[in-house]
This record gives C-alpha cells, sequence and structure tokens, in this order.
C-alpha cells in the first residue's frame, strides 16, 4: 500500500512538472501586455527614461529577459522555495494576497460543498429507490436542469429575484456599504447574507452530477445479487436500502467526496466573478484578465496541485475503503 | 368463433417480435419520457437557429432607429431682482455710490453723500429711482431692462422709456422725438421697434444661439402665465416644444427644448415589429437570438468534433496498442486532465482582447483552444471501451479469421465504442455550450458584431438594463437552458437506451 502511494506521488510530481512547464511556457508566449503598458505609463512622467529603457528594465526585473527554459527553471527554483514573486496587479507578493482571499474561498466551498452533500445523497438515494417513479423523474430532471443551467443567467436570475426585486440582498460584493459601522455580530451577518445568492448558485448548479452519482451506484448496488438474497431472506424495505445498500453506495461516495476535497480551496471562478466576491477566484480574475503572470502562474500551479491532490486522495480512498480492491 | 390465430410451435421464431440493436435502441429510448421532451426542446432550439434566421426579415447586426425627443437646456431665464445703474454720459457714478444710494434707499433717506457729494434721489415710480447730483440728473436705478434692438438707445431715451414703462404710459418724448410705448415693453420709432423693456434676463445655454425677439416675448409671457411649456415656431419654421422649470432656490429657470433627434432605438420594448424588442445596439433581439443560437451551436458541434476526433484517434492508439504507447498517451491525458481549463482560457482570452484581434480569427481560436482542452476525457473513455473489448470472444475471433489490423480496429472495434460516444459527446455538447457562453457573458469568448448567446446577456452587467429589460436577457437564458437540458436529456436516454443492462 505505502508502495503505492509513493509511486502514485512521485507520478503525480512527474505530471505537476510537466503541467507547470505547459503553462509557463503558454503564459510566456502570450503578449506580455502588463508590462508593455507599464513601460508605457512610466516612461511618459516628466523627465522619465525612454519606453525601451524602462520595458528592458521591467523584462529584466520580471525575469522575462531570459529564455524559456532558463526562466521555467528558475521559476521552480522560486516555487520549491515558496517564493512566488509579487503580483503585478496587487503590487504585493502573491502568497499574502493569496491568503487574504483564500479564507472566503473556503467558507463559501465548504458550506456549498456540505449543503451539496445533505441534499443530494438522500435525493439520489430517493430516486434510486423509486425507480421510474414519478418521484425519480422529477429527480432526474431536476438534476439535469442543475447542470445545464448556465451559472451566469441563474446568478442573474436570483440577483433579479432576490437582490433587486425582493431586495433581501445586495447584487455584488461580499461587504454592504456600512459594514465598518456594524457591531461584530452585524458583521458577520452582513458578510453571511452577502454570500447566500453565491452559495445558492453554487449549490444548485452543481448538486446535479453527485445527485446522478449517487443515484447510478445506488441502482448499480440495488441490482446486486447480495440485495435480493437480503430480500429473500425477508428482511424489511428499510434494512435492506439503509443497512445493506447504502453502506455500499458508499464507496463510491467516499471516494469522489474524498476526492473533491481539495477543490474546497480552489475557489468558484466564474461564481465569484459574477458576484465580486472577493475569495481566490475572482481575484485571480482580475489579475488574469490584466495579464498578471505571477499571480496566474501560482493560481494555475495551486489549482493543478489541488487536481492532483483529488486524484490521488480518490484513488487511496478506493483501495482502503472498498476491502475487495488490493492494490499490487 | 373459430379463434383464427395462428399457433406456432413453442421454439418459432415468429412467437416473438425480432427487432435489430438499433431499433431496440431506438424503442428503449423513445419510451423515455425525458429523452423524448429533451429530443423536441432540441429539434425547436435548431429549427429556431438555423431556419428562423432565414426567416427572419432583419439581420443579424441591421441597426433600428428612432426619433426620440431629447431634451436640451436651451435657455436660461433670470428675473432681475436686483437694482440696474444706467449714468448718464460723461457722469459718474461708481460701485460705492451705488451702494450709498442702497442703503439710503433702504432707510427711506431721501439724500445720502459719498466723498464730500451729497446726492439725492426721487422714486419715479415702481423700481425707478432718479439720482441727482446738484441738481443735475446723474443717473438712474431701475430693476427693468431696457433692450436696445440695433442700435444704441441714448441714456435719455432709455430713461424716458423706463419712466414711462413703469407709470403705464404709452408714449414719450426725449430729446424732442417722440416715441410710443405698447403693451409688451416695445419702444416704437415712427413704427419700428428700437428696443424694449422688460425684467428678465434670457442667456442662452448653446453657443451660438441667437434669441430672438419673439422667443423671448412668447417665454416671458410662458413664464408670467406660470404654464410649464410652450410651443414656439422659429423664423425657420420649426416648431419645438419648449419646457420651463423653475429653480426657487436660484430664482431662476431653464427653459428644456424638447427636439426630436434620429437615435438607436435602444432597448425598445417589444412590438409586432420586434417581437422580443431591441437590444443596446438597436438590433432586432429576436433575430440576434436565432443568430446567435447558430453560433452557440455550431461552435459546440467543431469543439466536439475536434475533441471527438482526438480522443478517437489518441484513445485508440493507446487502447490498441497497448504498452509503452498507451503509457505514454495516458501520462498526456494526465497532464491535460491536471491543466486547470477554464483559468487557461480565461487568460488566453485576454490576451487576444489586448491583440485586439478580428472577432472571426477569434471565434475559430476559441473553438480550437476549447476542442484542444477537452479531448482527454474522451480519450480516457475510448481507450477504456477498447480495452475492455480486446479481451473478448469476437475479437480474438476476427483476429483468427486473418483480417487486417486497420480493419479490425474500424469495423469491429470501433462500431462498439461509438453507443458510448456518442452518449459523452452529447453530453458534453452541452457543456461546451455552458463553457462558450460564460465566456462570452464575461466577454471573452465570441465578441460583436457575432452574436452568442453569452454575449447577447452581457447587458446585465448594468444593473439597470437586468431590472428594467428583461426581454434583454431572458429569451437568450431561456435559450441556452433549453438547449442545453435538450442534449443533457437526450444523452442520459441515449444512455440508458444503449445500455442493455437497464431493463425496464
Amino acid at each position: 500500500m505505502w508502495k503505492y502511494i509513493i509511486k502514485r506521488i512521485l507520478l503525480s510530481i512527474l505530471i505537476l512538472l510537466c503541467v507547470t512547464f505547459v503553462i509557463y511556457t503558454l503564459l510566456r508566449c502570450l503578449p506580455s501586455s502588463f508590462v508593455e503598458s507599464m513601460a508605457v505609463t512610466l516612461s511618459q512622467a516628466p523627465g522619465a527614461k525612454s519606453y525601451e529603457e524602462w520595458l528592458a528594465q521591467l523584462n529584466a526585473s520580471y525575469g522575462l529577459d531570459i529564455g524559456i527554459i532558463p526562466g521555467y527553471i528558475r521559476w521552480l527554483s522560486q516555487f520549491v522555495r515558496g517564493e512566488f514573486g509579487d503580483s503585478w496587479r496587487y503590487v504585493m507578493p502573491v502568497v499574502d494576497k493569496f491568503k487574504e482571499v483564500i479564507g472566503v474561498s473556503l467558507v463559501m466551498g465548504g458550506i456549498s460543498f456540505v449543503l451539496e452533500l445533505v441534499i443530494a445523497i438522500p435525493l439520489g438515494i430517493m430516486a434510486a429507490t423509486r425507480q421510474y417513479s414519478k418521484t425519480d423523474y422529477v429527480i432526474t430532471a431536476g438534476a439535469l436542469i442543475g447542470i445545464s443551467l448556465p451559472p451566469f443567467f441563474f446568478a442573474t436570475l436570483l440577483k433579479l429575484i432576490f437582490a433587486s426585486g425582493l431586495g433581501w440582498f445586495d447584487l455584488y460584493g461580499l461587504v454592504g456599504r456600512d459594514y465598518a459601522q456594524l457591531s461584530p455580530m452585524g458583521q458577520f451577518w452582513d458578510m453571511a447574507s452577502h454570500l447566500v445568492l453565491p452559495i445558492a448558485t453554487l449549490v444548485i448548479t452543481s448538486i446535479g452530477s453527485l445527485m446522478r452519482y449517487t443515484r447510478t451506484n445506488m441502482l448499480e448496488v440495488l441490482n446486486a445479487d447480495y440485495i435480493r438474497t437480503a430480500r429473500a431472506k425477508g428482511l424489511p424495505e428499510k434494512k435492506v436500502i439503509y443497512r445493506h445498500a447504502f453502506r455500499n453506495t458508499l464507496i463510491p461516495l467516499v471516494t469522489i467526496i474524498g476526492g473533491s476535497l481539495p477543490g474546497l480551496f480552489s475557489g468558484a471562478l466564474i461564481t465569484e466573478t459574477l458576484f465580486s466576491i472577493p475569495g481566490i477566484g475572482f481575484t485571480s480574475y482580475e489579475a488574469m484578465t490584466r495579464g498578471d503572470i505571477p499571480f496566474a502562474m501560482f493560481y494555475l500551479t495551486f489549482i493543478a496541485v489541488l487536481t492532483l491532490a483529488g486524484n490521488l486522495i480518490a484513488d487511496i480512498l478506493y483501495a482502503a475503503v472498498d476491502p475487495r480492491v488490493r492494490i499490487s | 368463433m373459430e379463434n383464427k390465430k395462428e399457433t406456432y410451435s413453442l421454439n418459432d421464431d415468429r412467437r416473438v417480435r425480432v427487432l435489430s440493436p438499433g431499433a431496440m435502441v431506438a424503442k428503449r429510448f423513445f419510451r423515455n419520457r425525458l429523452a423524448v421532451v429533451g429530443l423536441i426542446m432540441l429539434l425547436t432550439m435548431f429549427v429556431f437557429s438555423f431556419i428562423g434566421g432565414l426567416l427572419s426579415p432583419y439581420d443579424q447586426d441591421e441597426q433600428f432607429y428612432a426619433t426620440t425627443q431629447q431634451q436640451q437646456e436651451y435657455v436660461g431665464v433670470v428675473r432681475n431682482n436686483d437694482f440696474r445703474y444706467t449714468v448718464a454720459d460723461g457722469m459718474e457714478f461708481g460701485s460705492a455710490a451705488q451702494a450709498q444710494f442702497l442703503l439710503a434707499q433702504g432707510k427711506g433717506e431721501s439724500t445720502f453723500s459719498y466723498k464730500d457729494v451729497t446726492y439725492e434721489w426721487v422714486e419715479e415710480g415702481a423700481d425707478l429711482y432718479s439720482i441727482y447730483a446738484n441738481g443735475t440728473l446723474l443717473a438712474f436705478a431701475a430693476k427693468d431692462i431696457v433692450n436696445e434692438e440695433e442700435a444704441a438707445l441714448p441714456f435719455s431715451v432709455k430713461y424716458e422709456a423706463l419712466k414711462a414703462y413703469v407709470n403705464g404710459e404709452t408714449s414719450f418724448t426725449a430729446e424732442g422725438a417722440s416715441y410710443e410705448l405698447d403693451e409688451e415693453g416695445n419702444i416704437i420709432e415712427n413704427g419700428a421697434v428700437i428696443g424694449y423693456v422688460s425684467r428678465f434676463v434670457v442667456r442662452s445655454q448653446e453657443n451660438g444661439v441667437v434669441i430672438s425677439r419673439d422667443f423671448r416675448e412668447a417665454l416671458e409671457d410662458a413664464i408670467e402665465t406660470e404654464v410649464s411649456d410652450f410651443v414656439y415656431t422659429g423664423e425657420d419654421g420649426e416648431t419645438y416644444t419648449y419646457e420651463i422649470t423653475y429653480n426657487a432656490s436660484a430664482q431662476n429657470w431653464s427653459v428644456l427644448q424638447t427636439k426630436d433627434t434620429y437615435v438607436y432605438d435602444r432597448y425598445a420594448s417589444p412590438s409586432s415589429r420586434h417581437w422580443l424588442g431591441l437590444d443596446t445596439n438597436g438590433m432586432d433581439m429576436l433575430t440576434r437570438l436565432m443568430y446567435g443560437g447558430r453560433v452557440s451551436l455550431v461552435i459546440g458541434f467543431i469543439v466536439v468534433l475536434i475533441a471527438a476526433f482526438l480522443g478517437i484517434i489518441l484513445g485508440g492508439i493507446a487502447g490498441y496498442f497497448g504498452r509503452w504507447v498507451d503509457n505514454l498517451i495516458m501520462r498526456i491525458v494526465d497532464i491535460f486532465y491536471c491543466i486547470p481549463s477554464m483559468p487557461l482560457i480565461i487568460i488566453l482570452g485576454s490576451a487576444m482582447d489586448n491583440a485586439q484581434m478580428d472577432s472571426q480569427l477569434r471565434m475559430l481560436y476559441l473553438m480550437l483552444i476549447l476542442g484542444f482542452l477537452s479531448w482527454p476525457s474522451i480519450a480516457r473513455m475510448v481507450r477504456g471501451q477498447i480495452l475492455l473489448l480486446r479481451e473478448q470472444e469476437f475479437m480474438t475471433a476476427a483476429e483468427a479469421s486473418g483480417i487486417r489490423a486497420s480493419r479490425r480496429i474500424f469495423k469491429h472495434l470501433i462500431p462498439n465504442v461509438i453507443p458510448q460516444l456518442i452518449v459523452i459527446c452529447t453530453m458534453s455538447l452541452g457543456s461546451t455550450i455552458i463553457t462558450e457562453s460564460t465566456l462570452s457573458f464575461l466577454g471573452l469568448g465570441v465578441k460583436f458584431p457575432f452574436a452568442s448567446w453569452g454575449n447577447i446577456m452581457t447587458d446585465v452587467n448594468d444593473a439597470f438594463v437586468m431590472t428594467h429589460y428583461w426581454y434583454i436577457w431572458i429569451p437568450a437564458g431561456i435559450c441556452l437552458l433549453i438547449t442545453v437540458l435538450g442534449f443533457n436529456f437526450v444523452g442520459d436516454g441515449l444512455r440508458d437506451a444503449f445500455d442493455p443492462r437497464m431493463k425496464r
């Protein structure tokens, strides 16, 4: 088992190296508009150096003057030491900015993840146990509608109804206008109310896949021989479903849930952007659209690491949870 | 009655209706209500996008204009409440003396002195005072103003005119000539108007606008009768409506001219000509929705085609040849899986923004990028299927019969992968359309002048548009939802239909 885990980790590191190299190359090949526009601004100041001189100086200070491969090696050596450089957009160390914004994303991701689990798994099981009933149709259709809803459309609908229609929430942002004047409790509720719509968007647009996954797996288990045996034994249906079937359904569920745990850190790029929630997603979106290479590089690497970690956890859990799986 | 039903022996094939596998799939598919609904939704959207665009009388970037009434600040009017001083020729009456006069007038003292000179004043009528020093007329202070028509009027004419005006006389003489004064304050000499008396100061707010006497009169009438708007036909024959608003704190009137202007008919409401109104550029919304549907659907199909092509080739090679080829391709797949696609597309999109790329070229790149980033899941599925099928007896039989490898792959392996491939492609069509529209919504995908269901909705970033013009964004969102839902329903139905284990 340990041997397998170590092998997987080594493989993940190799993949990560390739991925970061691909990303680095891509970013370097893009027109580095930020540096150029900065050089233009700086050179227009009275008594300033010429545009070319500024450009050369900026390129040197951002490490853009050396070739892609030496640049990548330098980036990598800094990455290993935990140095990600300074963000161009936010004019502060990337890591500091990251620490500042990750909390909101984690809270948002955590709450929506728990909500998803609490809603999707029972509904998925309900749909599976009453296959082809009206309930099943409604739940399956609901799950598919959730998957098919474009997040931006759904977010706008929510805004129209709850923000501008009923006036319960604000359209954008994490804190209200009078945030600074509120008591600590009031500040908490202010933030909480600003997170309601984003979390609703996240949960509803992503709940469908977990619901369908639960349903499919539950159906598979319900068709298994041991369920037939349990029924033949004369066990009550409740016991069959919750004792025998659900426990077996848990195996794939735990695997996929464990695998998606690292994703809680990745933030919701689109949803945060739609609601201007200053989490890691929106912060990165701003950085990426403005050609902030250090921040974009950090964010992309971060996401890649999370994906790899998720796959790794899923694979290990798969073996750990199900005693039938033996890894050689 | 004799039972005419034929009886077959138990193992007679005719006892059961034999269906081909395809017919079985179709039968299972059409029994699934959700799938049929999805198919109908998809067909509707296809007809809407591809045929609707042909039927629409408008073009996707045809702009519609409308004459709207725009209000412009035309003139400002102030009712004069301060004394204005007119000094006789060759005399002096400076501002310091004027201040002294005001003080004396306020106190009711009939004389005042300034710098050793003693002045005296006489009230000639309402708000008209003559100021004398040592018995000679020095100046007069009046709140009414004498405006000259063309030639400058001498002091005495102004003075006499005002005197006559405030005392309600209709004629006066000055310097030997006689003048007439009509009710409106016109000073008439020999039948010609040479000036007029009025308490209003009218200033034009636009450069180069000369305010005619006629207009002034109409305006003053309107102000005096306290009407809020009036119509006036100018010398050029154009008739405009003017709206008068009184600002109590500044004690002035501002006059807004309502002009007909020819502009893009922005956000026009739905009408019989434009069923879903007009968008922010004055383009027909319904037509743009149709063309946008075309773009969204075509992009979806091309992206999925690219992904499927790459996925089948690479997955097929990996699955069929195995060993190091498989290992290599699968590691590439792992790498691609790990590349965060959405952030990457956002970065590329904003880079294309910076390069100010042509919209059409941009669309092409978008398709290539999306296709190139989404083949790995298809490759993985194809490889898994082929690994599974390779071990089955029919493949051993095919190999034993000695047919070529290519024939084995394309005739025996690939057809067995097709069902899963169709399912995965249908489902990813839906998600590709969502991805594309999200990008277009953020302004990083399909760009103007091309319409896409995503970029049609971009206007809702303006909260006013969102709350006031539902027809700008709700139809586009619903089209998207219906299309994606249709693909997902159909994909789901196909999955169930292809999977023989799913018994109904």
